[in-house]
């Protein structure tokens, strides 16, 4: 049996990657990766109090981030295909129209 | 009689301005004339049934209606309360049969006019608050007309406020008045204090169970009331808006600045006469105000040449006389005068309306002159008012001035002979200014079509007629030629509709002139007195209203000299004529020689006393300054804006550190965010305050 804690160590390194990769990368697709894996981190977080206390409510929840997820994959892959057909780059200090 | 009809005295103009007011602009000429003289002719027929039912036997001395508390608080209560008595009737009965007959007038003077709906709005507006002043049965409503009549005024001098000479003339009055207004508000302040009430008749219940004799005590009120009398009647010091008040159409100086409004100082201090006669002080006060009043307003009118001027002058100084009368304990003299003036001031203002209305806009007597046959209907009623006034028996101010002289003559004070000498020169150059401009305006030969020839009677303003008075000398005399010069674009009742020559008015205006003109003849006969073998029927009408007052005793005195004193006012009317004749009419051009003689007072008179520019240098001027730098500069731009420029300087700083922010860059803005849920899970675990667990 693993310890609890180990899930919860793994899942706050992913975490930390994803910040560290959402707040470095440039790249529009690179940080919407490191979102994903955020939330995978904390689908991890879940599932592993869930299976330590015995019950069913975070696998749920686990189900529910992964739905909000995809939708929010499609919207987001829909948004980057626009904004790249608009500017011809994936570049976010590039897209800074609304600025002045 | 229903009383409650009373409500509808003042509140039919009401209406009718406020028809006229808003919906005016769209109603045909004649359907604006139709509702402004319908809601002046139904309250001077609720008048003249008021007169009837007052004169009908057994009826009270006065009657009151009252409404609904106005202002209520612990202690003191004020109600819209209007009260008649003979006074009141008086003077309703000539606000409304003036005011309809002047409003007849101008529905043709104004004709061409385009503010018709407009004027006749504002006209009926001002019969609103005059008849809430006269009606009014406590200070405070007598104060709300008081207010709205100044209202009325400013709206009609600067009638036609493109004019920068009419609208400067309507702020001077308004101006000058408000300062008459604070005397007044004082007087209402002193009185609550004294008495907890601003009704007439619990105030002068409550003077009279004083014990006999004069209050000191109440010759401030005394005297604050006349400084606001002083100012809506023009009395020195505050005439000097009454002459500038000209500049607005001649209707409106014919009922407002010199019929009624003006007087309405007379009247107020006629009401509280109880108050007056407690205070000697203030009662001399006035009598020399007025004797100095009429005096120094008669010498001025002796120079001017614009006839509306002439007649400007002569009001303040009449006004003068009223005050006199008042100041002496004559009341009913006083109230009396007023009438007659009423009516033929009125008339004069009128007929010089017509006058001015055949010369096509000319206000200007030394290009006036040989009009007696071009317009005779004008001529013999003007004829009327001019012998009225300058006091020629039997017209009606023969009998009203030498009412007032005799009773200043009798007086109890050791000023009476000065101030009836007064009255008496008064009186002469009274006659003399008032055939002056008769003659000039009526005889010797016929002078206007030379000046129209030469332009439509605009160009020989600057070079003035060769032939003619006092004027050629002086300094810059005509302190109009400005004005006459913009007069021909937009005049005093469109004027430039009628290009050909002199002609006689409509019978729309000459009718109320006739109607005026036999009232300014038969107007004295109410007041013949005992010595003449009349009954002085208006001392016994007024009698009810002012038998408390102190000069009751005076009605027993013998009136041996009263014909004597009139011997002397007549032959002083005749002598102002016989001059006026002699320099205008049989040598012209002596009057010339005689301003060039005496060029000092010449000057003096025509710049009538330099008061206005006194009043421009002490008061005006400092005030203006003192707005400008000490106001303006320093309260305005240093403090107010100051702390305006401060308020936003602050806030702008803010928003600059908070700007920083909004970068545009999405990556700052995700590191925002990463901050912020680190410091919400800070928070969670650690709690608001870490260092007191």
């Amino acid at each position: 049996m693993v310890p609890v804690a180990y899930y919860l160590i793994l899942a706050a390194v992913l975490f930390c990657i994803g910040i560290g990769s959402f707040l470095i990368k440039r790249n529009v697709i690179s940080i919407f990766m490191s979102i994903e894996l955020m939330l995978n981190a904390v689908n991890l977080t879940f599932v592993a109090f869930a299976h330590m206390w015995h019950q069913v409510s975070g696998q749920i929840f686990v189900f529910f981030v992964m739905v909000v997820a995809a939708a929010e994959a499609a919207v987001g892959l829909a948004i980057i295909i626009a904004l790249f057909r608009s500017r011809q780059t994936l570049n976010v200090d590039q897209v800074n129209l609304m600025k002045n | 009689m229903n009383l409650q009809l009373l409500w509808l005295i003042p509140l039919l103009p009401f209406a009718g301005f406020l028809i006229n007011g808003t919906i005016g602009r769209k109603l045909p000429r004649p359907a604006v004339a139709g509702v402004a003289l319908l809601a002046t002719l139904i309250p001077a027929g609720i008048v003249a049934k008021l007169w009837m039912f007052m004169q009908s036997p057994g009826v009270a001395v006065a009657y009151t209606v009252s409404s609904r508390p106005w202002i209520s608080i612990t202690g003191f209560q004020v109600n819209f309360t209007f009260a008649v008595d003979h006074l009141t009737l008086i003077m309703l009965g000539v606000v409304t049969g003036v005011g309809f007959l002047i409003h007849v007038y101008s529905a043709s003077y104004m004709a061409e006019d385009e503010g018709y709906w407009r004027f006749f709005a504002y006209l009926n507006l001002f019969m609103f608050f005059m008849l809430v002043l006269v009606l009014a049965e406590n200070f405070l409503l007598l104060f709300v007309g008081w207010e709205g009549v100044g209202l009325a005024s400013y709206l009609l001098i600067g009638f036609y406020f493109k004019k920068d000479s009419a609208a400067n003339a309507g702020k001077k009055a308004f101006i000058v008045n408000r300062i008459g207004d604070f005397g007044f508000l004082l007087a209402m302040f002193l009185l609550i204090q004294h008495f907890g009430s601003l009704s007439f008749g619990t105030v002068f219940e409550k003077i009279s169970l004083l014990p006999p004799g004069p209050c000191t005590w109440l010759t401030p009120v005394a005297l604050l009331l006349v400084l606001g009398a002083a100012g809506k009647s023009a009395q020195i010091p505050l005439y000097v808006w009454l002459p500038d008040a000209m500049e607005g159409p001649t209707p409106v100086s014919a009922l407002i600045h010199a019929a009624t409004m003006v007087t309405a100082g007379i009247y107020m201090v006629a009401r509280c006469h109880v108050l007056f006669d407690r205070s000697p002080t203030a009662l001399t006060v006035v009598a020399v105000i007025g004797a100095a009043t009429a005096l120094m307003a008669a010498t001025i009118g002796m120079v001017q040449h614009d006839i509306k001027r002439v007649l400007a002058y002569s009001t303040v100084s009449q006004l003068g006389y009223m005050f006199m009368a008042c100041g002496v304990g004559a009341y009913e003299a006083g109230i009396f005068h007023l009438m007659t003036h009423a009516f033929f001031k009125a008339l004069l203002f009128l007929a010089a309306g017509s006058v001015i209305h055949a010369l096509s806009g000319e206000q200007d007597m030394r290009v006036m002159g040989g009009l007696r046959k071009k317009i005779p209907i004008t001529f013999y009623t003007m004829s009327a008012g001019v012998f009225a006034i300058a006091g020629i028996p039997p017209l009606a101010a023969f009998f009203s001035k030498d009412e007032i002289l005799y009773q200043t003559y009798i007086w109890d004070n050791p000023l009476a002979k000065v101030l009836w000498i007064i009255g008496v020169l008064t009186a002469l150059m009274t006659s003399f200014y008032m055939f002056r401009l008769w003659f000039k305006t009526f005889f010797g030969p016929y002078r206007f079509e030379d000046a129209t020839a030469h332009g439509h009677g605009v160009i020989y303003i600057g070079h003035a007629p060769a032939h003619d008075d006092l004027s050629d000398h002086g300094a810059p005399v005509h302190s109009r030629s400005d004005t006459t010069l913009v007069m021909e674009a937009e005049h005093d009742s469109g004027q430039s509709a009628h290009p050909h020559g002199v002609h006689e008015s409509s019978w729309i205006m000459l009718g109320p002139l006739v109607i005026l003109a036999i009232l300014s003849v038969v107007g004295g006969w109410v007041g013949v007195p005992l010595a003449f073998g009349g009954h002085n029927e208006l001392e016994h009408f007024l009698g009810p209203v002012f038998e408390p007052a102190t000069h009751v005793a005076e009605h027993v005195v013998a009136r041996g000299p009263e014909i004597g004193l009139a011997v002397v006012s007549v032959a002083s009317a005749l002598l102002g004529l016989f001059t006026a004749w002699f320099l205008y009419v049989r040598n012209r051009g002596r009057a010339n020689e005689l301003a060039h003689n005496f060029k000092p007072a010449y000057s003096l008179l025509a710049h009538k006393y330099w008061v206005d520019e006194i009043y421009g240098a002490v008061i005006v001027t400092p005030l203006l300054l003192f707005s400008r730098f000490v106001l303006g500069g320093l309260v305005d731009a240093g403090i107010v804006q100051g702390a305006g420029s401060a308020a936003g300087g602050t806030t702008r700083g803010f928003s600059a550190l908070a700007r920083r922010m909004q970068s545009g860059n999405i990556r700052s803005y995700a590191g925002w965010l990463a901050l912020g849920a680190a410091a919400v899970i800070l928070v969670t675990i650690f709690g608001l305050h870490p260092f007191t667990h």
